[in-house]
């Protein structure tokens, strides 16, 4: 008798998931599924607030149309390739992977699962159904180094990177070319913390920047820390992914904004329309989309705390830039070991970029490893 | 140069406290590895506090507090429920990593203003010392009293005489009729107030903000502390200064671009503590050390 009404009890349970099943796969075409993995959380107020941001205005453009479910604190590695596969199960139809090192579980998945796309940020490895993003942060770095090369009174400039990747030389070089283009005795040094995110360490570096001379202080790391540091110094400095005003009003020259906002609109909006694609061109850097401040992904936020002919040089930086005037690397380029990268009327392109590993002139020491 | 020292004392007096009140807890026999995660809410407890209170040594109390409160967490499961210690605090430590972002969230983009300096009246105006020892925080006395404190309290108290034999055999001590369990309460909860207070000198002094597991690690740092200082206060700070030391120089070493990579002097201080084990545990055999035998067994005695 209990096996019989265990086998009732199954065969309901069966019926009424089938049922369901049919029912939600039928009425499934209204809102797109979009799924996000974030490396940290909001709460960084630098990288992931900037993704963050990007997902809010991903809802407010589509409203009732998307149904977005988001990941926080998805360590690179094992685990990622873990959530990206439920994402995948769950039928989101288009996975954002916000960070570089998802680059191999994203490809790993999207394997298993040809249907579904993916988007990977900052990565250079594409497929069938993997795009990728990125924006062109060192134009900001560019108009840092306009301001950096006018502002400073002692000639030194503190630089803090997490790691010496191409992403983040190729940032210290663009900041290196906006320097010499208005300063030609300044010079950057830098101190590579060896970690995206370490407020405290960040702090430090800081500090040891200052107390060697530095006045005007850059940073390719994630937290505020490097600019209460300036702040509390009477130091300046550049707010990174996301303005930092905030934390340091008298100190913040301008921030360089991560927006992330338009890419994902745009993605969705091809999926949507059955036009998504993964770009075309060879599987390198820079993969299909690869925007800065001309396709607004980098927003420069207001020139503050600097004077108005300063501020009239950067705006020039960043018209430039805009209209394609400026080209940041072109030649001569001449690395600061005296060896000549590209002579006088070529320019260095998009993949030479993500080849990077030396120091233009203008910066001390050199690329370790 | 004066600014180069003021930095590697400021970052060394997280680890200092922290590594200060893990020493006490470990010296009753309890090896508490939540200590990263008491540093979080001490961080966290005291931002909250300043932003409502407008008063940075209201973040003190609150730090202390926070602190308190995971230990005391930490305590009821592995005291009163006689749970496995290692696995309980690395529990704690995980737990108050999420909770602490929680209750962070809020907090996330606000900045304080820091813990002011005092100067010790003549005393500061002494040339170059007077600046570097003088002139500093609150906490910054604080963390050295309460060393000094400790070390007399080991050596020389009587109740830090029966601290340490409950965490050197607790059957003997509580045979003689000494309360194990109330002794290692008591002796946790001054450890996670130690950590709580380290925790909160980052946001009340380091950098003034929120951020999720803004303590990177610091907690385990301070317990290897520990075991480099093998179990003897005064060594905390020796070995907290030398880890802050080299902190500080590996990145004047690349700001004036010595030949000498960073990672090897980011190493430096994980070296020189397996090099302090291995010298601990030689002299061990010879049976003269200062590690607490009943280090991370439960106590099972009825009370």
């Amino acid at each position: 008798m209990i096996k019989f009404c265990m086998r009732i009890f199954s065969l309901i349970t069966l019926s009424i998931s089938v049922l369901f099943f049919v029912i939600s796969s039928t009425f499934a075409g209204s809102p797109t599924k979009v799924g996000f993995v974030y490396l940290t959380t909001p709460g960084d107020h630098g990288w992931t607030y900037a993704h963050e941001l990007g997902k809010q205005m991903v809802e407010k453009r589509f409203g009732k149309d998307v149904k977005v479910s988001v990941v926080e604190n998805v360590p690179e590695g094992p685990d990622a390739t873990r959530v990206i596969r439920e994402l995948a199960k769950q039928g989101n139809e288009i996975i954002f992977t916000t960070s570089f090192g998802y680059m191999e579980p994203t490809l790993k998945v999207a394997k298993e699962f040809p249907n579904v796309k993916f988007e990977h940020i900052t990565g250079y490895k594409r497929s069938k159904n993997v795009a990728t993003g990125n924006i062109r942060f060192y134009e900001g770095r560019y108009i840092q180094g306009v301001v950096a090369g006018l502002m400073t009174k002692t000639n030194k400039i503190g630089y803090i990177g997490a790691y010496p990747i191409a992403e983040v030389i190729m940032g210290i070089n663009a900041f290196a070319q906006g320097l010499k283009s208005v300063n030609k005795d300044a010079s950057i040094s830098v101190i590579w913390a060896n970690t995206w995110y370490d407020p405290v360490k960040e702090a430090d570096a800081a500090k040891v920047h200052i107390a060697e001379g530095a006045d005007v202080l850059a940073q390719h790391t994630d937290s505020p820390a490097m600019l209460q540091i300036a702040e509390k110094n009477g130091a300046m400095g550049f707010g990174q992914s996301t303005d930092m005003s905030a934390f340091a009003p008298k100190a913040q020259l301008f921030a360089s904004i991560n927006n992330w906002g338009p890419y994902y609109i745009k993605k969705i909006e091809e999926l949507r329309n059955g036009k998504w694609n993964t770009g075309d061109g060879p599987n390198h850097w820079p993969g299909n989309v690869w925007g800065g401040i001309k396709s607004d992904m980098l927003v420069i936020s207001k020139f503050q705390n600097m004077p108005a002919n300063v501020a009239q040089k950067a705006q020039e930086a960043l018209d430039g830039i805009k209209t394609g005037k400026i080209n940041i690397f072109a030649g001569p380029l001449i690395d600061n070991t005296g060896k000549e990268i590209i002579p006088a009327g070529k320019a260095l392109d998009d993949g030479a970029l993500w080849g990077m590993n030396y120091y233009l002139q203008g910066v001390n020491g050199k690329v370790p490893g | 140069m004066d600014a180069l020292v003021l930095t590697i004392i400021a970052t060394s007096i997280p680890l200092l406290l922290a590594a200060t009140g893990e020493l006490i807890a470990e010296k009753s026999g309890v090896l508490n590895l939540g200590v990263e995660g008491m540093m979080l809410s001490g961080a966290v407890g005291a931002l909250g506090a300043v932003l409502w209170l407008n008063n940075p040594y209201y973040g003190i109390v609150a730090g202390a507090l926070s602190g308190i409160l995971m230990a005391s967490i930490f305590s009821i499961f592995t005291i009163n429920f006689m749970t496995n210690q290692v696995a309980t605090g690395l529990g704690l430590t995980i737990f108050a990593t999420g909770l602490t972002g929680l209750a962070g969230a809020p907090l996330v983009g606000k900045t304080i203003t820091s813990l002011p300096k005092i100067e010790i009246f003549l005393l500061s105006d002494i040339p170059v010392v007077g600046s570097i020892l003088f002139k500093q925080d609150f906490v910054a006395y604080l963390s050295i009293a309460i060393i000094i404190y400790i070390s007399f309290f080991l050596k020389y108290s009587k109740s830090g005489i029966i601290l340490r034999a409950v965490g050197d055999d607790h059957q003997s001590a509580h045979s003689v009729g000494y309360p194990v369990k109330k002794i290692r309460w008591y002796a946790t909860c001054f450890g996670g107030m130690c950590a709580g207070i380290g925790g909160a000198y980052i946001p009340l002094v380091l950098t003034p903000h929120w951020s999720e597991g803004m303590t990177a690690g610091r907690g385990w740092i301070a317990l290897a502390l520990v075991v480099f200082a093998s179990w003897i206060p005064w060594r905390i700070i020796v070995g907290a200064l030398i880890f802050g030391g080299i902190t500080i120089a590996q990145l004047v070493g690349q700001a004036r671009g010595w030949p000498i990579p960073s990672q090897l002097l980011s190493m430096m201080p994980y070296i020189a503590t397996i090099i302090a084990l291995t010298m601990i545990s030689g002299r061990l055999s010879k049976n003269n050390s200062a590690v607490p035998s009943s280090l991370g067994k439960p106590f099972f005695g009825s009370q």
